[in-house]
C-alpha cells in the first residue's frame, strides 16, 4: 500500500472504480432519432455521455461502466431519444 | 478530463453537473479548494481521487481563507497565469461554519471566484438544516412531527452578503440551466477580486425525489420564483432570469418528500402561504414576472 | 551588528531575512509587536516579494497559511494563549498535511481566568499535534533559531513552533548580534518542496482516509517525527560551525542533582547550578521529545529537579509526566516544583529554596507548588 506524504493523493484515480454496476436502470440511445445536440453529455452527472461521430452525424454514446442509471438524460433530451430501460444483469 | 467518472455521488445528484460545467467553463485553468462537505467525500477519497485539477481540501469552515492564501501566494510567487483559485463549497460550510470566514475574504477582495454549491441541508450527514435550508422543510434536525411543522426560519441571503462586502461579481445560478452557469463562470474569472456565484443544486436523497427528476425541480424551483436567477456586476443588478408564467409554489413543494408534510399538516397551509409570498417578495424585488 | 533591542524587534528581523512569502497577522498580547514590526517593514517595502496579509481571527491566519504554504510559499506568523488553541485546528491540519509552517508562540496563560501573562501551558497543550517545539532561554536565541527553524521545517515537512516567554522575553531589551542578509541567504536555501498545488501536476491534497489506511498516515508522521531528531542536530551542529554552538535538542551539564528547566527560567536556574555546583538540563525541543539524551544523561543521577510551568489539571506538571516517563526504569528520585503560572514571579531565591529542600531532605518524591499565597476558598 502506498502512503504519501501528508495524504496527497493522485489525480483521477477514481477511474478505476466502475460506478456502472449501481444501475439498476439504464439508459438506451436511438442513434436514429438522436440530433447530436449535447444536452445528455451537459447534464450528466457522471460525465460518462460523450458524442461520437457516426458517419455525418454526431450521436450520444453512454459509458455502462460508470452510468448509474439516474435517468437524467431521459429527462433533458430535446429528440425524446433516450429512453430508461431495466439493467439486465447476467 | 478535469472531474473524473467513478466518484461516489448519488444518481442524479446535482454537485457534479455544476462542478464539470464550471471546470469546464474555466478550461480545467483552476485551482481547487473544497471544504469539507458531499462534493469533498465523493471525490477525494485517498487514492481515489476524482479531481483532474490541483484540489485542496482542509476543514469544514476555512475554506475562503485557504482559497485567500492560495491566491496571494500566487501572487507573490509570480505565477497567477497558472489558473484561476475557485472554492467550491456547500451551503452549511458556505452560510453557517465558514460564514465569518467569508466574511474575511470578500472584505479583502482577494482574488478568488467563491462558489456555493447549495443544496439546502448539511446533506453529507444525513440532511440536518442549515441557514440555507427553507422554510417548512422536513430535515433531520427540524422534522416534522405533530407539533412542529419543519423548519420554521427564513433561508439567510447570501447575494445580498456578499453584495454587502462590495463583492465585483455576485450572482445565482441553477444546475437547471447549465449552460448560464458556464457563461457566468467565464464572466466571474473577467473581474479582479472576489466573486461569488450561488448555485442551486437539488438533492435527490436529503430532498426526497427520483433521480431523473433533479433538472425537473431545479426548474421548478426558478419557475415558482423561490430561487432567483440573478446577477450583479458592482453592486448593480445587470440580469435575471424571468419568469415567463409564473408557477404556483404547491407545485414544488409536492414532489419533494421534504415537503410533502405540508400538506397534511394542521399549520401546513398556512406555512404554504407564506412561502408563496416569500416567493412573490423574490419575483417583486428583482422583477422576475415578465 | 550589535543592537540594543526589544525580543519582539530580533524576532521580526530575523523573519525579514529569511525573505517569507507570505506572512498572516492578527493581534494578540503578547505578540502583537511581532507582527506590527513585521507590517512596518512591509510599509516601507523592506519585505521584498512577500504578501502581509490582515486576518479576522487567528484561525483564518492559520488557514490562509496552510492555502499559502500549499502552494509552495515560506509562510510566518505570531500567537500564543488563546489564539495559539483558536488555531489548534488548522495547526493539527497543517502537521498531518505536512505543511512547515513558521510559528513563533509567545506564551502566555490559558483563560480562564484571563490571564495575558506568562506560562507555558498554551504550547505545551499542543505537545501532541504533531508540531516541531523548540523553548528558547534569550532573544540571541530566537533571533538565531529563526532561519534553522526554516531549514529544518523544509527539510522535514512539519510545522514548527518556537516558543519565547510573552513579556520576559518578548518585551525586554536585550543587545542582540544581529545576523545579516548575506548570512542567512547562504545559510538557508530558497523554499522548493517536493510537492505542492500546482496545474502542472495536479495533485490532490487532504484527501481523506478510511480506517483501512489512516493509521498508516499516523504510523509515518510519528516515524518522521522521529527522524526529524537527526535534522535537527544536523542543522544545529551546521549552525555552531558557522555560527555559534546553542547545543542539540537538550543543552547540559552533568551532576549529582540536575534541574530541569525550559524557557527564560533556564537563565535563573543555569545561574542557581552554577553557585550551588549541580547540574543543569535546559530542553530545548520538546517535540520532538529528547527521551534517549535524557535517559542517557539523567540516568544515573541522584536527583532530578523539575521547574514545571504547565500543569495538566487532574493530574501534575505537564514537562514532568514527559521527563518522568523518559527515566522510567531508571534510579533517579524526581522531583517537581510547579512555579511562575500566569506571569508569576521566580525569583531567584525562590529556586534555591525549592533546591534546598531537596537536597536537606524535607520533601519527598513527588511534586509541589511552589510560591503560593495564603488564601481562603469561597463563593463569592
Amino acid at each position: 500500500m502506498r502512503i504519501s506524504l501528508g495524504a496527497v493523493s493522485r489525480p483521477l484515480e477514481s477511474l478505476k472504480f466502475k460506478t456502472g454496476d449501481w444501475a439498476t436502470r439504464i439508459p438506451n440511445v436511438d442513434e436514429d432519432k438522436c440530433i447530436g445536440c449535447g444536452e445528455c453529455s451537459m447534464y450528466c452527472p457522471e460525465g460518462c455521455i460523450e458524442l461520437v461521430r457516426i458517419d455525418i452525424k454526431k450521436v450520444a454514446r453512454v459509458d455502462y461502466d460508470y452510468c448509474k442509471g439516474c435517468g437524467i438524460c431521459n429527462y433533458v433530451c430535446p429528440a425524446e431519444a433516450i429512453s430508461i430501460v431495466e439493467k439486465v444483469i447476467k | 478530463m478535469f472531474f473524473a467518472k467513478g466518484h461516489g455521488a448519488c444518481p442524479g445528484c446535482a454537485l457534479p453537473i455544476a462542478v464539470r460545467n464550471v471546470l469546464e467553463a474555466l478550461d480545467g485553468k483552476c485551482f481547487v479548494v473544497n471544504p469539507t462537505g458531499c462534493l469533498e467525500i465523493i471525490s477525494s477519497q485517498y487514492g481515489r481521487s476524482a479531481w483532474g485539477v490541483p484540489y485542496i481540501h482542509s476543514l469544514f469552515e476555512n475554506a475562503p481563507a485557504v482559497a485567500s492564501g492560495i491566491a496571494n501566494a500566487l501572487k507573490v510567487l509570480g505565477r497567477e497565469d497558472e489558473g484561476h483559485v475557485v472554492v467550491f463549497a456547500g451551503d452549511g460550510a458556505t452560510s453557517d461554519i465558514g460564514v465569518g470566514y467569508l466574511s474575511s475574504m470578500l472584505h479583502r477582495n482577494d482574488n478568488v471566484l467563491y462558489i456555493c454549491l447549495d443544496n439546502e441541508a448539511y446533506q453529507n450527514t444525513g440532511n440536518q438544516q442549515s441557514s440555507q435550508t427553507p422554510l417548512g422543510a422536513s430535515t433531520t434536525t427540524t422534522p416534522a412531527g405533530r407539533i412542529l411543522p419543519g423548519k420554521t426560519l427564513r433561508r439567510k441571503d447570501m447575494i445580498a452578503f456578499a453584495l454587502a462586502h462590495g463583492t465585483p461579481y455576485v450572482a445565482s445560478a441553477s444546475v437547471a440551466f447549465p449552460r448560464d452557469i458556464r457563461r457566468k463562470a467565464k464572466r466571474a474569472v473577467e473581474f479582479e477580486g472576489s466573486k461569488y456565484i450561488h448555485i442551486h443544486c437539488p438533492c435527490v436523497t436529503g430532498w426526497g425525489f427520483d433521480s431523473s427528476d433533479t433538472i425537473k425541480v431545479a426548474k421548478l424551483a426558478y419557475e415558482t420564483a423561490l430561487f432567483p436567477i440573478v446577477e450583479f456586476e458592482y453592486g448593480v443588478l445587470v440580469r435575471v432570469k424571468k419568469i415567463k408564467k409564473r408557477k404556483p409554489v404547491e407545485e414544488y413543494l409536492k414532489i419533494q418528500r421534504r415537503f410533502r408534510h405540508l400538506f397534511r399538516h394542521p399549520e401546513g397551509l398556512k406555512i404554504i402561504k407564506e412561502i408563496q409570498r416569500i416567493a412573490d417578495e423574490n419575483a417583486e424585488r428583482y422583477g422576475l414576472d415578465v | 551588528m550589535i543592537k540594543v533591542v526589544r525580543g519582539f524587534y530580533a524576532v521580526a528581523y530575523a523573519v525579514k531575512l529569511c525573505k517569507p512569502d507570505v506572512i498572516c497577522a492578527y493581534p494578540i498580547t503578547p505578540q502583537t509587536e511581532i507582527v506590527e514590526n513585521l507590517a512596518e517593514m512591509y510599509a516601507n517595502g523592506e519585505l521584498e516579494r512577500c504578501s502581509y496579509i490582515t486576518a479576522e481571527s487567528e484561525f483564518e491566519a492559520a488557514s490562509i497559511l496552510v492555502g499559502a504554504s500549499a502552494t509552495g510559499a515560506r509562510t510566518f506568523t505570531a500567537t500564543c494563549s488563546q489564539g495559539l488553541i483558536l488555531m489548534a485546528e488548522v495547526l493539527l491540519n497543517a502537521a498531518g498535511m505536512r505543511l512547515p509552517i513558521l510559528i513563533v508562540n509567545t506564551n502566555r496563560a490559558l483563560s480562564a481566568p484571563l490571564s495575558i501573562w506568562n506560562d507555558l501551558q498554551d504550547s505545551l497543550l499542543l505537545r501532541d499535534a504533531g508540531i516541531i517545539q523548540m523553548y528558547v532561554e534569550n532573544n540571541q536565541e530566537v533571533h538565531e533559531l529563526i532561519p534553522q527553524a526554516y531549514k529544518i521545517a523544509e527539510k522535514v515537512m512539519f510545522p514548527f513552533m518556537i516558543c519565547m516567554d510573552g513579556f520576559k522575553l518578548t518585551h525586554a531589551y536585550e543587545p542582540i548580534d544581529l545576523l545579516d542578509q548575506e548570512f542567512v541567504d547562504s545559510f538557508l536555501p530558497e523554499y522548493d518542496p517536493p510537492i505542492k498545488l500546482t496545474t502542472k501536476n495536479p495533485l490532490t491534497f487532504g484527501s481523506y482516509a478510511p480506517p483501512h489506511c489512516y493509521m498508516e498516515f499516523r504510523y509515518r508522521m510519528h516515524n518522521d517525527m522521529l527522524k526529524a531528531k537527526k535534522v535537527m542536530e544536523d542543522v544545529f551542529k551546521e549552525w555552531a560551525e558557522i555560527r555559534r554552538d546553542w547545543g542539540g535538542l537538550v543543552e547540559y551539564k552533568e551532576g549529582k542533582t540536575v534541574l530541569i528547566s525550559m524557557g527564560s527560567l533556564v537563565e535563573i536556574v543555569k545561574d542557581v547550578a552554577e553557585e550551588l555546583n549541580l547540574g543543569y538540563l535546559k530542553i530545548r525541543a520538546f517535540r520532538p521529545f529528547p527521551y534517549d539524551e535524557i535517559r542517557r544523561i539523567l540516568g544515573d543521577c541522584e536527583n532530578v529537579i523539575i521547574f514545571d510551568r504547565a500543569i495538566s489539571v487532574g493530574y501534575e506538571g505537564v514537562i514532568t509526566i514527559d521527563v518522568k516517563n523518559a527515566l522510567y526504569g531508571c534510579s533517579p528520585d524526581v522531583y517537581s516544583f510547579i512555579v511562575g503560572l500566569g506571569g508569576r514571579d521566580v525569583p531567584k531565591d525562590l529556586i534555591v529554596r525549592c533546591v534546598e529542600k531537596v537536597l536537606d531532605r524535607k520533601v519527598k518524591p513527588g511534586y509541589y507548588f511552589e510560591g503560593l499565597k495564603e488564601f481562603e476558598e469561597v463563593i463569592y
